[in-house]
């Protein structure tokens, strides 16, 4: 039977599994939307701006494990989505985001709504097709999901034509595929593997430094047997957060520019640095030139590109985080005995005295400003037993939340690292609870970030996403303001937002919740209640407007030097600023 | 240091916008770019010279091996190779240059391909050296216009594309 390239799109998307799509329409893919409307399998989320659907459709993926999928259309469509492709690909998420074009006929002829979408979304994506004959639809959807979710993942658009997604075909749904120019290195080099082990025995200062592909080969399993079974410490780039259990007693915490100290100092002092799923980014170096100089490098990564891009490594081995780091554990559950331990006795003794000497601190008075740091560790505390997904935006928040929300599992953290995206975090964590409709899904964000899709209020009250948004909300572009402080004299250029909306009025009026904590005592009680309704919730929190985010390694700076607070000029700066209460907004302290 | 690299890829729409986008992208030196199919249509040869210390040229490769319409990649400076690049020269030719100009394309086995009263065309093939020695020759009698292939270059042997895994294993 022949079927429109419509419905042959719908019936790929569900042959890949495919539940849910996040969308917007418009005029070229009109006949898309028509099919979709006419069927029942496929839940259609209707977002209210593209960016929105692109980050959905990356928080879905990064909470299942699954390709997300979000269906665009032309020209405008497509540009509004570029954001969050570059940011899926910046991070690895795997996406297959569908645009519409214009008519075959009229492409090149700048006709209405018409963009060059596969020009467009080349740099940001891991492949993309124009597909201009619907007899190679079918086979074009099965190649964009093999390719965004094998290897190292990442998003891929599939770009279709209003001819090709009206033509007829008929439907055959291939059942494999086969590329000659692409095929991922799973399996790692046995004869590595091995020098590893006999690296990783021999080490008396060892260090895990684990990312973001720990998380999505699902090695969370294996890094834990790695790491109890070789007692070495665990360092988590931001991106590998819940790949290891962060209140585990070999968790280090989050290493790199706003790492704890133990976890920075561990790196710099180490004489093995074992990296898996991560890629040695400049957040995480610093300066490249004194990046952990005792050290020999293992890196494990299944893109080849990623090893000695940044840092020279000793034992390079490309192949799938899960799959090495069982070959790995076999190696080693061989070999280990006592003698590590004692071996490593002075290096742990080494890394408590880190620990004990500058833990991760702020200071809470009873009736002071609320400080943001500790909004996210009341939040942590009184939701980690539900298991809950944390999205967050960008800036002084997304660090805060980094450092004290201590997530157990994998697939728990959305968060925009590579691309630095604010405005990710709130539809992200809507494409998360549209995954999980039960479970608990937080937005932690700063009022600069969320103002950046905050349209998608709309879409969460529609189609029933209780997503909570906590806001930090200090009425800066916090980040920015704490550099403007530390390295531009105190001149906050754009960085004041002045009057930000009144956020519990503007949950309000899309017909969600808006909750306020105006002082300490009240917020655990907002909080609550926030958890408590079954709607979307904005909980406003004015937090301490001048608080900055330690440790801090400064850009380009070397790993063991980090700032643990304001320095002293600046600590009298603002003794001497007028002091801000949430009664008082107004008052700004200006350079 | 110049490096040849030679990329089989996929002979279809778009792959040349990926390399070339590649290279821009991240920066690399293309010093030239040559492209055309193979004896399997299905398959394009390009030839790219580019230039780097050894670090980019990991990269490059890795990076090129990395786009999913890319086949093959070797880097020819790890092999025996041969290469030549085919250059068209149209020289301005007053009569008493003429002969001039015949004997310079001799001793350099070039070949006149077209000729008008006042112009010879010349075809040269050959290595940077003799491209360059011939241009230099001819200059003083006036190159009107001067288009140049960029490099083609083929291993002498059959060779391992560069994998870098299977490289490094062989160096340790």
């Amino acid at each position: 039977m022949k079927l429109n390239g419509s419905e042959i799109l719908i019936e790929s998307l569900k042959r890949e599994g495919v539940k849910t799509i996040f969308a917007l329409p418009g005029g070229v893919v009109l006949k898309i939307f028509d099919m979709l409307h006419q069927q029942k399998d496929l839940q259609v989320i209707l977002t209210r701006h593209e960016q929105g659907a692109g980050h959905m459709a990356e928080g879905y993926a990064k909470a299942t494990g699954k390709a997300g999928v979000a269906l665009v259309t032309s020209g405008p469509g497509m540009t509004n989505v570029i954001t969050a492709l570059a940011d899926a690909y910046m991070d690895s998420v795997p996406l297959v985001c569908i645009s519409g074009q214009v008519p075959t006929s009229l492409i090149g002829n700048d006709a209405f709504q018409e963009a060059d979408n596969v020009g467009l979304s080349r740099p940001c994506t891991k492949y993309n097709f124009l597909v201009k004959d619907v007899n190679d639809l079918a086979a074009t959807i099965k190649e964009a999901f093999y390719i965004a979710t094998t290897g190292r993942p990442g998003p891929v658009l599939v770009d279709i034509p209003k001819d090709v997604s009206m033509n007829k075909a008929e439907f055959v749904y291939p059942n494999s595929v086969s590329i000659r120019g692409y095929n991922p290195t799973y399996e790692g080099n046995k004869w590595q593997i091995k020098q590893a082990a006999e690296a990783i025995m021999k080490a008396k200062k060892p260090i895990l430094y684990v990312g973001g592909g720990v998380v999505f080969s699902g090695a969370a399993q294996e890094l834990l047997e790695l790491a109890e079974m070789t007692q070495i410490p665990v360092d988590m780039t931001l991106m590998g957060l819940g790949a290891f259990p962060g209140e585990h007693p070999l968790s280090m915490g989050m290493l790199g520019m706003h790492g704890t100290y133990q976890a920075n100092m561990a790196m710099h002092y180490s004489d093995l640095v074992i990296a898996i799923g991560a890629r040695f980014d400049d957040r995480v170096t610093g300066k490249v030139s004194e990046f952990c100089p005792y050290a020999k490098v293992i890196h494990i990564d299944i893109d080849p590109t990623s090893i000695r891009k940044n840092i020279q490594v000793d034992i390079p081995i490309v192949g799938d985080c899960k799959t090495v780091l069982r070959e790995l554990n076999q190696m080693l559950r061989a070999t280990v005995n006592g003698e590590q331990k004692d071996l490593r006795k002075p290096w742990w003794d080494q890394i408590r005295e880190w620990e004990a000497a500058h833990p991760l601190t702020y200071q809470q008075d009873a009736d002071g400003p609320i400080k943001p740091q500790h909004v996210v560790k009341r939040l942590y505390e009184l939701t980690k037993d539900r298991d809950p997904i944390v999205s967050t935006d960008v800036g002084q928040h997304q660090m805060w939340a980094a450092q004290y929300f201590k997530l157990a599992k994998p697939n728990r953290w959305l968060t925009s690292g590579g691309l630095g995206t604010m405005g990710f975090g709130f539809p992200a964590a809507m494409g998360a609870q549209a995954a999980f409709p039960g479970r608990l899904v937080l937005c932690i964000s700063g009022d600069g970030s969320i103002q950046m899709n905050m349209q998608e209020m709309a879409t969460a009250v529609v189609s029933k996403l209780p997503v909570k948004i906590i806001v930090l909300n200090n009425r800066f572009h916090g980040m920015v303001r704490q550099w403007q402080d530390l390295f531009y004299e105190g001149r906050y250029a754009s960085s004041y937002l002045d009057t930000t909306p009144d956020f519990v009025k503007l949950a309000d009026a899309y017909g969600a919740v808006g909750l306020r904590a105006n002082k300490v005592a009240d917020l655990d009680e907002v909080l609550k209640e926030a958890i408590a309704v079954d709607k979307p919730v904005i909980v406003d929190v004015p937090t301490y407007q001048f608080e900055n985010c330690y440790p801090m390694i400064p850009a380009g700076g070397c790993n063991h030097e980090m700032m643990l607070e304001d320095p002293p000029e600046l600590k009298r700066k603002q003794a001497g600023a007028p002091k801000v209460t949430p009664e008082d907004k107004d008052t700004v302290l200006t350079a | 240091m110049e490096h040849i690299i030679s990329v089989t890829v996929e002979n279809k729409f778009g792959v040349l916008s990926r390399v070339a986008g590649l290279f821009s992208g991240r920066g690399f030196n293309v010093e030239s770019l040559s492209v055309a199919p193979t004896l399997d249509p299905s398959m394009s040869q390009m030839t790219i010279v580019t230039s780097g210390d050894e670090r980019i040229i990991e990269q490059i490769v890795k990076q090129l091996n990395k786009l999913i319409d890319v086949i093959k990649v070797v880097d020819l400076n790890e092999t025996e190779f041969v290469s030549r690049e085919t250059v068209l020269i149209r020289v301005h030719t007053k009569a008493e240059d003429r002969a001039e100009a015949l004997r310079i394309v001799d001793i350099f086995r070039a070949n006149v391909i077209d000729s008008t009263p006042s112009t010879y065309t010349i075809e040269v093939s050959g290595d940077p050296k003799k491209i360059e020695a011939i241009i230099n020759l001819l200059q003083p009698l006036g190159i009107k216009d001067l288009v140049r292939t960029g490099r083609v270059a083929v291993a002498r042997e059959p060779v391992r594309p560069a994998t870098v895994q299977a490289k490094k294993v062989a160096r340790e």
